[in-house]
């Protein structure tokens, strides 16, 4: 059928443009979904790259997130991909892995920088090969005003008591909105509050291994507890949050509107350009004074190589300069909140990156427990929580409904190894 | 015409209604154009306001201009657009002329055949599609987009045109057959004149959902080269979600190549149809 | 009709035997359409008949299909969509198209002044691209820098007002009037020449009747352009089944809030392509759109076999 439709369209063909010209450097394109990175990468990361190959000629090609998974499927399937993928962490990479449409890295040089667990996200299940340089973590947590805080006199929160008393004084006192959240875009509920406050409860790694191995249900207490949390920070949000959409919960921090702004790290960079007030942040308040505080800390962006790339050196080239402390350097730098996963330490000069890195040094850290193994069949573990955690919030669930309905659509598919 | 003493009220009410409806059709696209050269706080602070000297700011279109390469998705807009409008218009046209002026074997089946189209969402085959244009190396080429929109377009241009091309009357065309025309003569300078009407038409109809069409740029050509201003207004907004001074200014913009258009066909086009294109 | 068709056969007689001009005419509309449209289409039915089995693509027979309506989740959703786009669909039939009417027969009245300002400024909306009206519907709605709660506090009716397309109750009539906000215009552009092309005789016969005004436009406009009501009723039939961008630019890929405006385009563009960490899979979207062609296909057909031809009897 294609040969058919092959003859013809060079039948049809009328405006067929002259063959492009064949330049003498090669051209690596790099697919990603880090739109607001455009002029990261275009202003500071590919100069650094091209003065030292200066036969390589690098385009970022950043695609709307949203779009990002289904297009470079569509291209990767069609043979039109970039020669450079940034990958998703776990099960979506490892499909497109197992599919033959990225190759091993085990070879390359520089990914020995990474540790295991920094390479876990692009690993196959037996440990043995690796698909994905490592880029970054992100880091969840709670970014406030520490202007509205000084206004209205409070102290940042270290349990789950006081965090309530903070809302309640920015609510009795009404110049702010106490948390700066919707759940119009589903995705906020769960991955700015879920995944924020959760490990706390679930207790990190232990909790998300016991679900994985089928000895914790997401109808036990641990992981219910969280939407109960979740649901009480309905009265706090600002009015019709049901139709608040992500940017829309940005512009409300940033224009100094609200005091509290349930966060991934990856908002430093765009909050510094536009509020104009100081800020800071706390990691999600433990239950109890003295309880070990958990935080999520996910591996949230690699990248790969697209195993049908013509010009595989180049990209190879270009992957050992992504493993390198140097890009390492550079990278976090120009990204804060973007947290490199290279062993060698970096440095880095953003206070408020430096203060989310900090919560590592007391903290234990895990990753989202909708990423790995649990993620990978129909129904989607991670989109249905989006969806039950932005329902709780609305209150057209109560927490118990949400961990039910969640633990079905797993059992549907999952079955824990023995 | 009507009754005499009623008619001056009737009318008032007439215009109010429609007045209204203007009103609630206009709103949002003048929201969009003023606040665009609004600065940023004073979007926020006061939306229905016009631009005053103290909140007029240019910063959104000074942003458009200076981060993506918008003339040139301008050009690739256009001349996207207008080959496969031409293209539409050619093809359709001939199709339409051979059925509707023709008896032969199959005549009725290849109407139903080409008119199938209509009914199927074309972004169905775009795997397909994609990979054809690999095997035929068109993949990132503005001929790519040309090829799936006239696709796309010619099923309903052939429906409204061979519907048309029934009412251009006989007698002329026997006329020219027995001046000796060919049947390309009296195709390109018979009935192709006369029916310039309901091309005006089609042209409207192909043109709105090319122009708008984000699908296929961001499959088939993404490209830096070849982006449409659709798509590039797409990822402004992905790239600059919260900076609404851009985002306004980039659709803005995006609006203005369209609406030229639509002046520009828009009295052909209330001919063509009032002249029976559809019945 | 017949007798034009007996012209041309006396008119081109001779030439029967070789009349390669309509191959000519007909060639490139053919094989565009059919290389760019019809074999991708094909491609993607046949696809609903295949599955990847232990890692093979195979040929299952219609062993997808009984997914789609036997497995609990997937059929669940596919009639959520379902149900979601016949409620879209019955809000354009009652609010789009008699709006459309009524602004076509307004807009007709012989002698209006302005008309022509006030029909080009109402097509206006079905020019904008998805991305526009999107952005600037979120905007106008949003609780947050909302014009919609300031506009209704000015008149007093600020209580009235609700995040309405964040609640499930009232997201998908939001969605519903926002597209015919947008395509008000085709029904009405179709309908306003359909009345203009009813004969002045038959206008001036019912007037010498007495029959003007409302019971004019009731009794006589209405039966003459019922056809053209008809075409109508299949264009937004075919287009709201193909619906899709609208509800992603409006309400994402996900017809939040909780499916509430998820219909089958969005439902297919999920399963197709995959969504976030959903991954695609291309067999199951192949049988939803498949499914979608049938409907469309029946809903087609039960006009131009049933009401069609009821109508032209109607007519005659």
């Amino acid at each position: 059928m294609t040969r058919l439709m092959k003859g013809m369209l060079l039948a049809t063909t009328m405006l067929a443009p002259a063959g492009l010209a064949q330049a003498q450097e090669t051209q690596l394109v790099i697919e990603s979904w880090r739109n607001d990175d455009l002029p990261i990468w275009q202003e500071k990361i590919i100069p650094a790259f091209e003065a030292k190959n200066p036969n390589i000629k690098v385009t970022f090609a950043p695609m709307a997130p949203t779009e990002y998974n289904s297009a470079v499927n569509a291209k990767l399937d069609a043979g039109t991909a970039g020669d450079l993928i940034t990958c998703r962490p776990f099960d979506l990479s490892l499909a497109m892995f197992e599919k033959g449409q990225l190759a091993p890295l085990n070879d390359l040089k520089g990914i020995e920088n990474f540790t295991d667990v920094g390479k876990s996200a692009w690993t196959t299940d037996d440990g043995k090969t690796t698909f994905c340089v490592p880029m970054a973590s992100v880091i969840h947590g709670f970014i406030y005003n520490k202007k509205a805080f000084e206004e209205v006199g409070v102290e940042v929160p270290k349990t789950e008591e006081e965090f309530f008393a903070v809302l309640d004084k920015f609510k009795e006192n009404g110049t702010y909105i106490p948390l700066a959240m919707g759940t119009k875009d589903q995705w906020e509920a769960a991955t700015m509050g879920y995944y924020n406050i959760g490990p706390n409860y679930w207790k990190g790694e232990d909790g998300r291994k016991a679900l994985i191995a089928g000895t914790e249900k997401l109808t036990d207490p641990q992981w219910v507890e969280p939407y109960a949390t979740l649901a009480k920070w309905k009265p706090y949000l600002g009015d019709g949050f049901e139709a608040q959409t992500y940017p829309d919960s940005q512009n409300l921090f940033t224009l100094g509107r609200a005091a509290i702004y349930p966060a991934g790290s990856w908002e430093i960079a765009p909050f510094k350009s536009q509020a104009d007030f100081e800020m800071g942040a706390f990691p999600p308040p433990v239950k109890k004074a003295g309880d070990t505080c958990y935080i999520s800390d996910h591996n949230d962006i690699g990248i790969g190589l697209n195993a049908k790339s013509a010009n595989a050196d180049a990209a190879k080239t270009f992957l050992s300069w992504v493993a390198s402390p140097e890009f390492a350097e550079l990278y976090a730098n120009a990204a804060p909140g973007f947290f490199s996963l290279n062993s060698t330490p970096v440095k880095m000069e953003d206070k408020l990156a430096q203060e989310f890195v900090s919560w590592r040094e007391n903290c234990k850290t895990t990753i989202r427990p909708s990423a790995a193994i649990v993620g990978r069949g129909q129904p989607n573990l991670d989109l249905e929580m989006w969806r039950v955690s932005a329902n709780v919030i609305n209150g057209s669930e109560t927490p118990e409904q949400a961990g039910a309905e969640t633990q079905k659509g797993l059992d549907s598919w999952y079955k824990p190894a023995k | 015409m009507s009754n005499a003493r009623t008619a001056p009220v009737r009318t008032a009410l007439i215009h109010l209604a429609l007045l209204s409806y203007t009103v609630i059709a206009l709103f949002p696209v003048f929201l969009t154009v003023v606040n665009s050269f609004k600065s940023r706080a004073a979007i926020f602070r006061e939306p229905m306001a016009v631009p005053t000297p103290a909140t007029f700011s240019l910063i959104g279109y000074e942003t458009v201009l200076k981060q993506g390469d918008f003339l040139g998705y301008f050009q690739n807009s256009m001349i996207v657009t207008i080959a496969s409008i031409a293209l539409v218009l050619l093809f359709g046209a001939m199709a339409a002329f051979a059925l509707s002026e023709y008896r032969f074997r199959g005549n009725l089946l290849m109407g139903l055949y080409l008119a199938l189209g209509i009914m199927i969402p074309i972004r169905l085959g775009t795997v397909a599609i994609l990979q054809g244009m690999v095997a035929t190396g068109l993949v990132n080429t503005r001929t790519a987009l040309v090829l799936v929109y006239t696709a796309q377009g010619l099923p309903l241009a052939i429906f409204i045109l061979s519907e048309f091309m029934r009412t251009v009357s006989d007698d002329l065309k026997n006329a020219g057959r027995i001046d000796g025309l060919s049947e390309y003569s009296i195709f390109f300078r018979l009935v192709l004149p006369l029916v310039r009407p309901a091309m005006a038409t089609v042209a409207v109809f192909t043109m709105i959902p090319i122009w708008n069409d984000l699908w296929f740029p961001l499959i088939l050509a993404p490209g830096e080269a070849t982006k449409t201003v659709t798509l590039g207004a797409q990822m402004f907004i992905g790239q600059y979600v919260t900076n609404w001074n851009a985002v306004l200014a980039a659709l803005s913009l995006a609006i203005m190549p369209v609406m030229i258009l639509y002046v520009i066909f828009s009295r052909q086009l209330i001919r063509g149809i009032t002249a029976g294109a559809v019945k | 009709m017949s007798a034009a068709e007996t012209d041309d056969i006396d008119a081109v007689p001779a030439r029967r035997p070789a009349r390669w001009h309509i191959a000519v005419f007909l060639a490139p509309a053919f094989l565009v359409y059919t290389a760019v449209m019809i074999l991708p289409l094909i491609e993607t039915l046949r696809l609903s008949f295949f599955n990847v089995v232990a890692g093979q693509m195979q040929f299952v027979g219609l062993s997808n299909f009984q997914t789609l309506f036997g497995d609990p989740r997937l059929s669940a959703d596919f009639w959520n969509a379902l149900r979601n786009n016949v409620i879209f669909f019955i809000i354009h039939m009652l609010v789009q198209n008699p709006i459309g009417i009524a602004l076509a027969a307004m807009l007709s009245i012989p002698k209006l002044r302005f008309a022509a300002f006030y029909r080009s400024a109402i097509f206006v909306p079905t020019l904008l691209s998805f991305v526009i009206v999107g952005f600037i519907w979120k905007l106008i709605l949003s609780p947050i820098w909302g014009i919609a709660p300031w506009l209704m506090d000015l008149v007093g009716m600020k209580w009235a007002f609700a995040p309405w397309l964040g609640k499930p109750e009232t997201a998908l009539v939001t969605v519903s009037l926002i597209s015919v906000w947008q395509y008000v215009g085709i029904p009405m552009m179709l309908i306003y020449a359909a009345l203009l092309n009813i004969p002045d005789e038959v206008l001036e016969a019912a007037e010498c009747d007495g029959i003007t005004g409302w019971s004019q436009f009731w009794k006589i406009k209405l039966p003459l352009i019922l056809p053209s009501i008809g075409i109508i009723s299949v264009l937004t039939f075919v287009g709201n089944f193909n619906a899709f961008d609208l509800i992603y630019t409006v309400q994402g890929a996900l017809g939040g809030p909780n499916g509430a405006t998820d219909i089958l385009g969005t439902l297919l563009y999920r399963t197709f392509f995959g969504f976030q960490n959903q991954m695609g899979d291309r067999s199951m979207g192949a049988t939803i759109a498949t499914v979608m062609f049938l409907i469309i296909l029946a809903g087609v057909s039960l006009y131009l076999f049933v009401i069609q031809r009821r109508m032209r009897r109607y007519q005659f």
